[in-house]
């Protein structure tokens, strides 16, 4: 956790409510995936979950200052989108 | 004053991922839940990205999470079009 001045709890402190905040948006995102009609929504969730991770990594490589955590942002970013490509493949190669 | 410019920047972010989240959660059908979601989610983590970017003081660190953004554009914008290509494709075998 970053020490220091006054500024710097405060930076914190705001990094830590964004993280919350972004939780929640997928949190919310989540909720489409468990109610979705179609598996079409189910994917759309995913595609949240992978944007939403990486700006959750982003902030909290930051807020650790652990660098390490922009490879994985990275990577989160290309496995979200192998994914989707392989459920929707499977989808439409079944029919 | 830089911390207090990333942290305008990151809220914005997270405004435009809440308000893809409500998006994802509220509208009536898929196609529309893919606009508001694809959309909203890339601004959001263009702002997010651009706080951080104020935040992190090495350069290297900086251009990585450029290609980071650039790569979950990318991803973001084929996952979108496979995601509404393939419920297209199942509403025409419907009818």
């Amino acid at each position: 956790m970053m020490s220091g001045g006054d500024s710097t709890s405060i930076l914190t402190i705001a990094l830590l409510i964004a993280l919350n905040l972004l939780l929640f948006s997928l949190l919310i995102g989540l909720f489409r995936a468990w109610l979705g009609p179609s598996i079409e929504d189910r994917f759309s969730a995913i595609l949240l979950l992978g944007t939403g991770g990486v700006a959750m990594l982003l902030i909290l490589a930051i807020l650790l200052q652990i660098t390490a955590l922009y490879d994985v942002a990275l990577v989160l970013a290309l496995l979200a989108v192998v994914g989707t490509v392989a459920l929707t493949q499977s989808e439409s190669n079944h029919d | 004053m830089i911390d207090a410019l990333a942290i305008l920047a990151i809220f914005s972010g997270l405004f435009f991922f809440l308000s893809g989240s409500i998006g994802l959660l509220r509208l009536p059908d898929l196609f529309s839940r893919l606009h508001a979601l694809a959309k909203a989610d890339n601004v959001g983590l263009a702002l997010v990205a651009l706080g951080v970017i104020m935040l992190e003081p090495v350069l290297i660190n900086d251009i990585k999470i450029v290609i980071i953004w650039f790569l979950v554009m990318a991803a973001s914008a084929i996952s979108s079009h496979l995601v509404a290509r393939s419920a297209l494709r199942k509403n025409r075998d419907d009818d």
